[in-house]
């Protein structure tokens, strides 16, 4: 079959013949085809089955709010489900596959459903899957899952590329019909910068599916030929085919996703699929058009029925007939026009089933005044109808399509989507924008204007009006000539007692006897309906049929349709894929990767990194012969402990903190005192929440009577500066302190060891003395190194070792862990990375991350005492709670297993003597363990009920998740040189 | 959302980071008479209206500049911006 249905004439280029496939079938089309209209010029009606009963199915409509023929496009990776055949453009070798049917689309055997669908009514998911309870995850749910869906992910990872971008504008033009044509060009022509954007792939809206004429052309010219060409001469103006404007949100921003490749059949280099678009705006003109809407009746989802606007679309713009013989049914003059433009196509029209008593006589055509079509044939395709006539005589006519119109709706989805309400407007039986979001105005049909002379008089008004708010002036506009026609409609929603089923929704098939079971149990609100008859979910989101639905709900519950409402609208518009809002934000590129200064060296040493924040830091350092990490980091450990060792600590938070009151700032920021502290020294500064809890901690170093540096946790380094800054403008604005993160202007190096301070001395300048003497346990001091490079030097010690942090300018600091590798090597120091870093901390018995983990207290972690009362610090008042201070408060105390071989597990609860596992009797937890390699057993820190007055007593540390018990007994946590001694040596 | 940042105009929302309640500026004395209720009632206890609400929002990728933000949790209208700096100042906030 080559396109037997195919017309004359239609916005298609008969020069570029296009080969594509639809379940393995090859095909012919042409350039400017849909998928679907192609299929339809080739004869094919059927083109999905249903959600729910496995119903043969076919277009519906001719644009996004398509229910039914939805298709898998694309192979392998590439994918894609539920992609909607109206809108999918036509590109050479597209390859397309029906969903939800097997084996074939013809022959699908879950069309078994339908036959069981007295089973199957509103809310037989909730009915019939409640018992066993224990089915519902082994059986049920898979079952359902594999019977009722659409189409099926690839299930591998999406290998195109999207994007993010960002535009402004002073108006945004929503659609690119008849109405947004003439704002667009009212604004352009006022010089105002303006975005045109529309979701279809030519310009022109309804106007490229009707014979209108518009000035002394067709519609279709005007916007192509004239309005086109001179928006695109206009540098101000932005024209966005392709794009869909999804959502309004605040303040004049509306989200935009532009198919940048989705019509080609490869996407060029370097171009994104897709590019998820903020825009901001100073005004907008909504310019959305209507949406047609259907008349249910029984047996009205038969492929070959479709809306009667659609029908036009197929054979104006496509030359695409659905069939060579079709019949039009309506309520409206708007469907008269459908009879009238078939048959000037030369398609027979069978009959025009006119619902009122007194529509219009369309020429060649039987007329059906009065009448309503009751019923239809077809398995696979629409054979017959079946019309009762205003005599009440019922007759069966032969037609292979039917035109449905019921009225149209506007699209007033975006003036809805700050919770805005439409309102009810009887003279076209739809509702219409109410309060709009500010700076949208709404004009042509998506208002309730339908006729082409009056779209472009409001299109072009609108945006003089929209302009005249932001200070532009445009002109009046000179709007061309265009028909003006009335559409008289006399509403009729769903034809009465029918025997068969009328679907209401056909993308979740819903039928009218759905929703009055619904209302018959309960579920009488719109929102209610919605969710227990699943109307108006997935991918239209009901735009074909909430509107029936209410209706159908309005007429049984007795409410007016106003009453009734509709359900809230929501963004997006049309489905968005995720992957469009990700953009670039994905895999590795998530969020930004920070590198330490000496990354490059520890690349070329083979280190192992972990992710530390956006930080990589280097692990492990592995050489040659070591297979398990533990034997890298045991002798980081150790040969730090008996001879040197260093680590990149860049990655701790810098701020510098300068002013005449820098003392009395960090003062106040720390629970410590922090006036006294003399030039040239360091201080350990604990920082409280304003609640009591430990925030963080570090050092702050002396540098001068004005100026400090300090130290912030990696994790934490954020957030501190964040809550300084919050301290020093909101509650001190008059303290002369200035604060500024120098996390990376300083590569930070710690030389930690009994060797620390030789190795330092080879290459400290010698005019700087380091010695124990001149540069005690926390001093600090600005020196140079190597020959003259400035740096500073501090005397802090996190390992227990004695041990130095050394800064140099951040460009400097692959050549210094350069230098102090060589420098090191007549000590045999070594490098270590975070995991020995771990090791040390936790066998010297400093608190971290586990131990501040935003429970704890000073007197948690065993410093209570550094709380000063003498002054007011952050943190300081709540501390003194009751609640806090209690008797047997959690102690920070050291555990060891009894049994040295056993290793002991972090998370693990404390259990006293032989009583139960259970919250009740929880004495503390577990918080860092490691093994100590300086010990030869595993070691660990917690926190435990009166804990400091508990040393020497046995527990058990309980994990329930594994099952395990280890005896701990209780001791200090200073595993290693509880005395201090070795930091001052 | 778009703030009206005083001193850098219309900045993105994204821009910002939100701590809530603008009255985190009025930190109780901490030598007042029951201090510790004073304190109590500072951090814990809020209203929440469903209307204007003065918060705190922090130009983090910015100029790092907190900014008292008058907005209507309602509809997102935002009526007025301000440097917290000021604010804490005309609320007699100094060293």
């Amino acid at each position: 079959m080559s396109q037997a249905n195919r017309l004359a004439g239609g916005l298609i280029d008969r020069s570029r013949g296009i080969s594509f496939s639809f379940d393995n079938k090859r095909y012919t089309g042409f350039a400017g085809d849909t998928l679907a209209s192609a299929l339809l010029a080739n004869g094919e009606r059927l083109m999905g089955r249903s959600f729910k009963y496995h119903r043969p199915r076919g277009p519906l409509t001719a644009g996004s709010d398509e229910p039914n023929a939805l298709v898998e496009l694309r192979q392998g990776a590439f994918r894609e489900p539920n992609t909607r055949a109206t809108v999918t453009e036509l590109f050479e070798g597209l390859s397309a596959t029906s969903q939800n049917r097997w084996p074939s689309l013809a022959f699908d055997a879950l069309g078994i459903n339908d036959l069981l669908s007295p089973f199957f009514s509103a809310g037989f998911y909730y009915k019939t899957f409640m018992w066993p309870k224990a089915f519902w995850e082994k059986v049920y749910e898979p079952l359902i899952r594999r019977a009722a869906g659409l189409g099926r992910l690839s299930m591998a990872p999406d290998p195109d590329v999207y994007d993010k971008g960002f535009l402004h504008c002073d108006l945004l033009v929503i659609g690119a019909g008849p109405t947004g044509l003439a704002a667009a060009l009212t604004a352009a022509r006022a010089g105002a910068r303006v975005i045109l954007a529309d979701e279809d792939y030519e310009i022109g809206g309804r106007l490229n599916s009707e014979t209108f004429v518009v000035g002394d052309t067709s519609g279709t010219d005007w916007a192509r030929n004239h309005a086109r060409v001179e928006l695109l001469s206009m540098p101000n103006v932005r024209l966005m085919t392709r794009t869909t404007i999804i959502g309004t949100f605040d303040h004049g921003i509306y989200g935009a996703l532009e198919r940048v490749s989705d019509h080609l059949a490869h996407r060029a280099h370097g171009k994104p699929r897709q590019i998820f678009w903020r825009i901001y705006s100073k005004r907008a003109v909504l310019c959305a058009g209507a949406a047609e809407r259907p008349i249910a009746f029984a047996n009205n989802d038969r492929p070959g029925i479709m809306l009667a606007g659609a029908l036009r679309s197929y054979v104006n713009r496509w030359a695409a007939a659905p069939a060579r013989k079709v019949a039009v049914f309506t309520n409206n003059d708007d469907g008269l026009r459908t009879a009238a433009d078939l048959v000037a196509k030369g398609v027979e029209v069978s009959a025009v089933i006119d619902t009122r008593a007194d529509g219009a006589k369309v020429a060649d055509a039987d007329h059906f005044r009065g009448a309503q079509v009751i019923d239809t044939k077809g398995r696979l395709g629409l054979t017959s109808i079946t019309v009762r006539l205003s005599t009440g005589e019922t007759r069966t006519i032969a037609c292979e399509a039917l035109g449905v119109s019921g009225g149209w709706n506007p699209n007033v989805h975006l003036t809805c989507h700050q919770r805005g309400r439409p309102n009810w407007e009887p003279s076209i039986a739809a509702f219409v924008p109410g309060n709009c979001p500010p700076g949208m105005t709404v004009a042509g049909a998506a208002r309730g204007v339908f006729s082409t002379a009056a779209a472009l008089t409001s299109g072009a008004a609108a945006a003089r009006e929209a302009l005249a708010a932001i200070g532009i002036k445009a002109l009046p506009a000179d709007t061309p000539k265009a028909e003006d026609q009335p559409i008289r409609i006399e509403p009729l929603w769903h034809v009465g007692s029918a025997k068969g089923r009328a679907w209401v929704d056909l993308q979740n098939d819903v039928t009218v006897k759905d929703v009055k079971l619904a209302h018959q149990e309960g579920f009488r609100s719109v929102e209610h309906l919605k969710r227990y008859t699943t109307l108006g979910m997935a991918t239209d989101q009901g735009k074909t049929s909430n509107m029936l639905g209410l209706v159908v709900m309005a007429e049984i519950s007795g409410r007016s349709i106003p009453a009734t409402g509709t359900t809230i609208y929501r963004p997006p518009y049309t489905p968005v894929p995720i992957a469009a809002l990700a953009g670039r934000s994905c895999g590795r590129d998530f969020r930004p990767t920070r590198l330490t200064p000496s990354h490059k060296w520890a690349s070329e040493q083979g280190a192992v990194f972990v992710e530390v924040g956006m930080w990589l830091r280097a692990q492990w350092l592995p050489r040659p012969g070591e297979i398990h990490w533990r034997q890298s980091v045991d002798r980081e450990v150790l040969t730090t402990r008996s001879s040197v060792g260093i680590c990149d600590v860049t990655t701790l938070g810098k701020i510098d903190v300068q002013g005449k009151d820098a003392a009395e700032f960090l003062n106040r920021i720390y629970a410590n005192p922090f006036g006294k502290l003399a030039v040239g020294k360091v201080r350990y500064g604990l920082m409280l929440r304003e609640d009591g809890m430990a925030m963080d901690d570090g050092t702050s170093a002396r540098l001068a009577e004005d100026h400090f540096v300090t130290t912030t946790t990696t994790a934490n380094a954020v957030a501190v500066f964040r809550h300084m800054e919050f301290c020093r403008q909101c509650l001190w604005p008059d303290l002369d302190v200035q604060i500024i993160s120098t996390t990376e202007a300083w590569a930070q190096f710690s030389v930690a060891g009994p060797n620390a301070r030789r190795l330092l001395q080879k290459i400290v300048d010698p005019q700087h003395d380091i010695s124990n003497e001149a540069f005690p346990y926390m001093a600090c001091g600005e020196i140079s190194v190597c020959g003259g490079l400035r740096a500073r030097l501090f005397r802090i010690s996190f390992s227990g070792e004695l041990a130095y942090e050394i800064a140099v300018p951040t460009r400097y600091g692959d050549a210094l862990i350069r230098a102090l590798v060589d420098a090191g090597k007549e000590f045999g120091a070594v490098v270590y990375g975070t995991e020995a870093l771990g090791v040390m901390r936790i066998e010297k018995g400093h608190a971290a991350g586990n131990e501040l983990n935003g429970t704890t207290t000073a007197l948690n972690l065993g410093m209570g005492g550094m709380v000063s009362k003498k002054k007011d610090g952050i943190g300081s008042t709540l501390s003194e709670r009751e609640g806090l201070n209690q008797p047997d408060a959690l102690n920070l105390v050291g555990f060891r297993p009894l049994d040295v071989a056993r290793p002991l597990t972090a998370g693990s609860h404390l259990i006293s003597g032989r009583e139960r596992a259970e919250a009740a009797n929880d004495q503390g937890y577990i918080t860092s363990v490691a093994f100590s390699p300086s010990l030869c057993h595993s070691v660990g820190l917690g926190f435990l009920k009166n804990g400091a007055a508990r040393k020497g007593e046995v527990l058990r540390a309980v994990n329930p998740l594994k099952n395990e018990e280890v005896e701990v007994e209780v001791v200090s946590p200073h595993f290693v040189d509880p005395e201090g001694e070795r930091l001052r040596a | 959302m778009i703030i009206n940042h005083p001193l850098l105009g219309p900045r993105d929302a994204q821009e910002f980071v939100y701590l809530g309640d603008a009255t985190l500026i009025d930190r109780p004395d901490w030598q007042a008479s029951e201090a510790l209720d004073r304190f109590y009632e500072y951090l814990y206890l809020r209203d929440n209206p469903a209307g204007m609400h003065r918060e705190l929002w922090f130009h983090e990728q910015g100029d790092r500049s907190w900014l008292v933000v008058t907005r209507n949790t309602v509809t997102h209208e935002i009526t007025s911006v301000e440097l917290a700096r000021d604010v804490a100042r005309a609320r007699g906030r100094s060293k």
